[in-house]
């Protein structure tokens, strides 16, 4: 192999897994670590640098750092990251007075069609730079889907109202209760570039016999919206949830503080293929909501012009070594008796107020084409981003699109051109204090992931406004950060001081160094101490060595960031470096 | 400073025969030097029990005074061990092969502890044959005195400021051979490929095998002048016959020719294959190897490999005689027979 070229900030970016696994790379680590230090208010602005939303996110955040964390690979649980956000929100000081303030404006106004999580975003990240937001909301609170869809013993609406105030207040032109019918009237108005984050508004239907004879039959987020804004505070004792996602636990769990006693999950397929997180699974089966596998509706049962409950086709699946399913067959029809029947079965992109004249390129599924770089529509000038671009993702992924649609307005705006996006960068510090000592807490600890603590189950219903998980305490959180493993300490080597002498691979716990004659990596993974079969995780490749010409070789995949293997090292071949990948902002030039 | 290895491992390590992985056979963390090469042959004996698939606790480390000494702590931390006093590690080694001939006996000494105080010592063990390992961790220098130079410092090689050697070394290979050793073998640290093998042959070895390992001393004998640093010995090794250890359960795959390729079944009934990467070179000619190692080391080369073996040789034992059990199994009636037994043995010569 070539040696391992570590000036491209991607080398050391992808060591740090959950970071890279973060759409908006957020730098974990880095605020994990201020968390220990009992520094919340810089964790809080650290994280609020990348996904804006730390205190709604540390809640609700479908986390896709902690899959990627690697102490999930050693055999344990992930750090319990998207909690410790939370804290850092908890106990951060007021950061109000730290945020920039709305810059001189520069004559430039923009429309963010949806007081959502992009076009929240994007004023965020453009009213620093002197920007006029105008921000359209079809409803009288602005949050979109971050207030219709989650309830709020998951989020409560304070913590969502102080976030989305510190972007509001500070000079956005909110204008509530302003519905977009038309697109085309708007691109006629006087502005300089158009956001939409308007969402994928649009729960899945399910068109059943007996469908519309009842109006006992919801469709997910539809209700959910409608409890949210207290029209809907009442369901029935026995209540039906069609569909396995995180919506249906949402749903589940919303009907039983609503008055649903008796509330079942019903899914088509065997655990395993649900959709929904394992957490919010765990969560709602906390509350007794009971997950009915294997059952595909068929029919809605009405007697009397009321219904009566729901027809299913029981299914049989056959899993195969490579845990594939089968076809299904069918087993027996069974009637299952309910009082209401909550559709969550997924949601579409929609856009009834883009007329076909205004120009937009459209799919096959009539949804605009949006750059996935830039995020422009065919029309220059007009820019999508959140579920609104590319179908329903998750808050987090709504963050980044608004940060790169925010630096492509601000090219659009000055005349630059859209495609030549800002690069990132990498800065690496050693961290070396003394002979044998770190600038952060090395040491590996075999503390277990914390359980979170949540409200007593009977405490918990009786009122939707509850919110059940109680976050860290102190204790908590001080064990709970020492679990980080620190991948952003990173190895780095310098071949010409190397005198081969093995200690670093001696004494590497993980057996994760190796020196050996240079091969192909195919070749070269087969010979490295330590199975090395994940390649998903790079191999460290050094120069050829100055003794022997052999190669260093580090599979990057189990290293627990202790720094032994700078430790023992006798000419400081191996050092300990922090790295800190620079993400560009649109702020960011402003510098 | 760390203090303690992190327990935690890669989930995928390997297992051998009993079910252990390599991370089983460590011992406490090292406190020597950074890149001491001492350390890495603790690795690399830990790799060879590791592959050998013996058990920790059925093995026993002795050992003298000096880094080396040390060592024993750093592997094998479910075998049983004895820090004994400087140079005597043979006596003690000697006692416990005599009371408990069923444990494996790993005696780790340096060059200080071998050559110079305990140089009589060294040289009895190797008479009596005592059926152990017995690593030389060779560096040249006296470490843990802050580098004076040892008995098998070079003739003409610098201390680390610079003063050159006026002795002519001892060197423990042929003073072994020359002594009757029935296994002689040289490695270097830095070359775990050849060391782990050759360490596997000398346990399975039955009799006494000496391993003189060349290990560099990172903070007083890594320099310029020194003749056993890491890259002078890399400079100026003669690998000459490679020894590639197989147990009895596995089949001998060589790829070399039968000229080339010599297999010596050991007592256990394992085989040690010498691959002669020197083709006039015959690691069971006693005469010839003594010439061989005397010629190039004249030339300054240093002589690595399987060097002397000697296979169906009696040890201690074997030539006393003594219980095939183990003494310290023995029931004490039998090994005490008492007072009036000792009476009549007395009375033999009244």
């Amino acid at each position: 192999m070539k040696p391992t070229s570590t000036s491209d900030p991607d080398h050391f970016h992808q060591v740090v897994d959950c970071q890279w696994g973060c759409p908006a790379h957020t730098d974990v680590p880095h605020y994990i670590r201020q968390i220990a230090q009992g520094n919340y208010t810089g964790a809080y602005l650290e994280n609020r640098k990348s996904n804006v939303f730390p205190g709604i996110l540390g809640r609700v955040c479908d986390r896709p750092c902690e899959p990627a964390c690697r102490r999930g690979r050693l055999d344990e649980e992930p750090v319990a990251i998207c909690r410790l956000k939370r804290v850092a929100a908890d106990l951060s000081d007021d950061i109000r007075p730290m945020l920039p303030p709305k810059g001189k404006s520069n004559g430039k106004r923009i429309a963010c069609i949806g007081a959502g999580t992009a076009s929240l975003t994007v004023a965020n990240d453009l009213l620093p730079l002197g920007y006029d937001i105008v921000m359209f909301e079809q409803h009288a609170t602005p949050g979109g889907l971050m207030r219709t869809n989650i309830p709020s013993f998951r989020l409560p609406a304070t913590v969502l109202d102080d976030e989305i105030a510190m972007i509001v207040e500070r000079g956005v032109d909110l204008r509530l209760n302003t519905r977009i019918d038309s697109l085309q009237a708007l691109l006629e108005e006087d502005y300089d570039a158009v956001f939409v984050g308007t969402g994928a508004p649009r729960g899945k239907d399910l068109e059943l016999p007996g469908r519309h004879d009842s109006d006992r039959i919801h469709i997910g987020i539809d209700w959910l919206e409608s409890v949210a804004f207290e029209h809907t505070d009442s369901i029935g004792e026995n209540v039906l949830i069609i569909g396995v996602g995180n919506t249906a636990m949402d749903c589940c769990r919303s009907s039983l503080r609503l008055g649903g006693k008796n509330v079942k999950v019903m899914a088509r397929k065997p655990r395993g293929w649900f959709k929904a997180s394992e957490w919010e699974l765990e969560d709602a089966e906390e509350e007794n909501v009971e997950i009915m596998i294997n059952h595909a509706p068929k029919a809605f049962v009405i007697e009397n012009g009321k219904l009566t409950g729901m027809k299913f086709d029981k299914l049989h699946y056959d899993i195969d070594e490579n845990n594939n399913l089968s076809k299904p067959t069918v087993v027996e029809e069974v009637i299952i008796p309910c009082d209401d029947v909550i559709l969550a079965i997924g949601q579409d992109n929609a856009f009834p107020w883009i007329e076909k004249e205004c120009g937009v390129d459209l799919s096959e599924w009539e949804t605009p084409l949006v750059s996935e770089k830039t995020h422009e529509a065919s029309i220059p000038g007009l820019f999508f981003g959140g579920d609104a671009a590319f179908g329903p993702k998750n808050i987090i992924w709504a963050v980044e699109h608004g940060h790169r649609a925010a630096i492509s307005i601000h090219k659009y705006c000055q005349n630059e051109d859209i495609n030549d996006r800002p690069p990132r960068g990498m800065n690496l510090l050693s961290t070396k204090m003394g002979i044998h000592e770190w600038s952060y807490s090395n040491d590996f600890d075999e503390t277990d992931r914390l359980k979170m603590n949540h409200v007593d189950i009977a405490q918990r219903f009786k009122d939707i406004r509850i919110e059940v998980e109680l976050g860290f305490d102190a204790e908590q959180t001080a064990k709970e950060v020492e679990r980080c493993l620190n991948c952003d300490i990173q190895t780095v080597f310098a071949e010409k001081l190397c005198i081969e002498c093995d200690a670093c691979m001696d004494i590497c716990p993980t057996l994760c160094l190796t020196i050996t004659e240079n091969g192909e990596e195919e070749d070269l993974r087969q010979r490295l101490r330590a199975p090395a079969n994940n390649t998903d995780q790079i191999l460290y490749v050094s120069d050829a060595l100055p003794q022997t010409g052999k190669v260093m070789v580090k599979d990057e995949n189990l290293c627990i960031h202790c720094g032994l293997c700078a430790e023992r090292c006798p000419t400081g071949a191996w050092d300990m470096r922090k790295s800190r990948v620079d993400i560009p902002y649109a702020t960011s030039e402003q510098r | 400073m760390s203090f303690i290895k992190p327990k935690i491992t890669h989930p995928g390590l390997p297992r051998n025969d009993i079910g252990l992985s390599i991370r089983d056979y460590e011992g406490a963390l090292s406190t020597l030097c950074a890149g001491c090469g001492h350390d890495s042959i603790s690795t690399a004996i830990m790799q060879a029990y590791f592959e050998l698939s013996l058990e920790p606790h059925r093995v026993a480390k002795v050992s003298g005074i000096g880094c080396s000494s040390k060592t024993p702590t750093y592997f094998l931390g479910g075998a049983h061990g004895f820090n004994s006093v400087h140079g005597r590690m043979p006596s003690i080694a000697t006692g416990a092969n005599a009371g408990n001939r069923e444990l494996q006996y790993i005696g780790v000494s340096g060059d200080g502890d071998s050559l110079s105080i305990g140089l009589g010592q060294f040289a009895h063990a190797i008479r009596r044959n005592i059926n152990m390992i017995y690593l030389i961790e060779n560096n040249g220098v006296y470490g843990l005195t802050k580098g004076q130079f040892s008995a098998s410092a070079d003739k003409g090689s610098t201390a680390k400021k610079g003063e050159a050697n006026p002795y002519s070394p001892i060197d423990p290979v042929l003073l072994a051979i020359s002594l009757g050793c029935t296994f002689v073998g040289r490695g270097f640290s830095g070359d775990k490929a050849h060391l782990v093998p050759l360490i596997k042959s000398a346990i399975t070895h039955s009799g006494f095998a000496l391993l003189d390992i060349i290990s560099p001393c990172v903070t007083f004998n890594d320099h310029e002048g020194s003749t056993k640093s890491y890259a002078h010995t890399r400079a100026h090794m003669r690998e000459t016959v490679y020894a590639d250890f197989t147990s009895q359960h596995e089949e001998i795959v060589s790829q070399v020719s039968p000229g080339e390729y010599k297999k010596i079944t050991m007592h256990d009934g394992s085989q040690v294959g010498f691959k002669r990467v020197d083709e006039q070179y015959d690691p069971t000619d006693r005469l010839a190897a003594l010439t061989y190692i005397e010629e190039h080391r004249a030339k300054g080369e240093v002589v690595t490999g399987l060097l002397y073996l000697e296979e169906s040789t009696s040890d201690m034992h074997d030539t006393l005689g003594t219980s095939k059990q183990a003494m310290s199994t023995l029931p004490y009636e039998k090994l005490n027979p008492g007072a009036k037994a000792l009476e009549r043995i007395q009375n033999r010569w009244r």
